[in-house]
């Protein structure tokens, strides 16, 4: 204590001028606009910065699943080609098929910042209103859906995730239509419950819960497998715990669906909910 | 002691004042502009405690800066200034010669040591000052400039002042 009190009272002039320097220095940057934005500009990019180099990283550690889902993506969509079906018809004829437009686009999208510890739980994507993204669009992963748009802005869109106690999708299986939410009674990000099911639909493990077309996504794109079937004492409807398939801890590339029709339909619905 | 006391103080509205009132107009565009107020800091005798050194140096820079409306700013560069004020006396003086109250003015220090005092201690405050002001190095020939020009237009009128107000104890 004594040799600390010595040392400081030897080079008091140094230890006085860092107070002083100090308490000016904040004076300045406290009250001065051009130097308070310059130094909080400063800090902002630093972090952006670090934060950047850390998700590049990180990006090293999912690339075998990543490079997984895309392999297993592009057998698929192989599969959906137009020459890998069978042709089997003799005749043909050219018919300017007029019927068939193109409802759904999709817009690729990269998984920039993701949260699945959360009760709401948002992910940003790096597409905004540039690319045509617009509030309310559905966003789909590799393996099963993901979430809603909720906010856009001009490079970027935050994408309200399934693991979101206030998100409500239209489900079905087996052929009957249920709501499917998450967060009631766990917050693990695989297990979501689908409800509204009636209690007289049959209904077993590992049976497939896909949309059911009703709501801003295509009919039939998979959310997951029932894991387990309840019945909740003295109600007609069937508790049912539902896998995700989409691990959306490792999530890093997602679609965004284009419902072009959407408009039309949202205009109709509000139709008949005011007569 | 009283007597250095009320002299300091009366130095010190007057240089304010001047400084406020009329070199605040005074000056070539925004490339030289005489800041003659830090000769109150340069003038404070010679024994001062450090302590109350950085303290008058604060008030003198947070005086000037609620003038100049930019808070903070002058009370940097004089706090720089006092600490550079220490180091370059405690290198070319032997502090036990002089009295308790003596000041290291023209007339009683000649006129080569005081030369050197106010060029380094002026060029010091005036870097910090106009660096600061800018906040970027981007524009570092252009602040150069303007701190050189600026010490010279300082040390004149420190030097126009010492002649007028201790002319006789030169001689």
């Amino acid at each position: 204590m004594r040799n600390l009190w010595l040392f400081i009272s030897k080079y008091n002039a140094f230890f006085l001028f860092c107070l002083f320097f100090i308490a000016s220095l904040s004076l300045l940057l406290n009250n001065n606009s051009y130097q308070k934005a310059w130094t909080l500009g400063i800090s902002h990019q630093f972090i952006g910065e670090i934060y950047e180099r850390v998700n590049f990283f990180k990006n090293y550690l999912h690339l075998e699943e990543v490079n997984n889902s895309l392999a297993l993506e592009n057998t698929r969509l192989k599969n959906e080609l137009k020459s890998s079906y069978l042709i089997d018809t003799v005749e043909k004829h050219i018919v300017r098929d007029s019927t068939r437009k193109l409802q759904y686009i999709y817009i690729v999208a990269r998984v920039v910042n993701n949260s699945i510890h959360q009760q709401n739980n948002y992910l940003i994507i790096n597409r905004g209103s540039k690319h045509g993204i617009k509030r309310g669009m559905g966003v789909t992963g590799p393996d099963g859906i993901v979430g809603i748009i909720r906010d856009v802005t001009e490079n970027f869109a935050r994408v309200q995730s399934v693991l979101h106690t206030e998100s409500r999708f239209s489900a079905s299986v087996n052929g009957s239509i249920g709501s499917l939410v998450w967060g009631e009674r766990s917050l693990n990000s695989k297990i979501a419950i689908l409800k509204d099911i009636p209690s007289h639909i049959k209904v077993k493990p590992n049976d497939l819960v896909v949309t059911s077309g009703y709501s801003l996504f295509p009919m039939g794109i998979k959310i997951g497998h029932v894991k387990r079937v309840g019945l909740k004492g003295g109600n007609s409807f069937l508790d049912i715990e539902v896998v995700l398939s989409t691990d959306f801890s490792s999530l890093q590339y997602v679609y965004v669906i284009n419902n072009k029709l959407a408009q039309e339909q949202q205009a109709i619905e509000a139709q008949t909910q005011n007569p | 002691m009283t007597n250095i006391f009320i002299l300091n103080l009366v130095r010190f509205i007057v240089l304010s004042l001047i400084q406020v009132f009329l070199l605040q107009n005074v000056g070539y565009y925004n490339l030289s502009i005489p800041f003659l107020y830090i000769l109150f800091i340069l003038l404070l005798p010679i024994k001062i405690p450090h302590w109350l050194l950085f303290l008058l140096s604060f008030v003198s820079g947070l005086t000037i800066d609620i003038f100049y409306d930019t808070l903070g700013l002058h009370t940097t560069a004089c706090t720089v200034m006092a600490l550079a004020r220490i180091i370059f006396i405690n290198l070319t003086l032997q502090q036990d010669k002089y009295e308790s109250n003596q000041t290291p003015s023209l007339g009683t220090m000649g006129f080569r040591w005081f030369f050197f005092y106010a060029v380094t201690l002026t060029f010091f405050h005036h870097t910090i000052l106009f660096l600061f002001e800018t906040f970027r190095f981007s524009d570092i020939l252009y602040t150069l400039l303007r701190t050189v020009s600026s010490s010279i237009f300082t040390i004149t009128l420190i030097f126009i002042y010492e002649y007028i107000f201790f002319h006789k104890r030169i001689r």
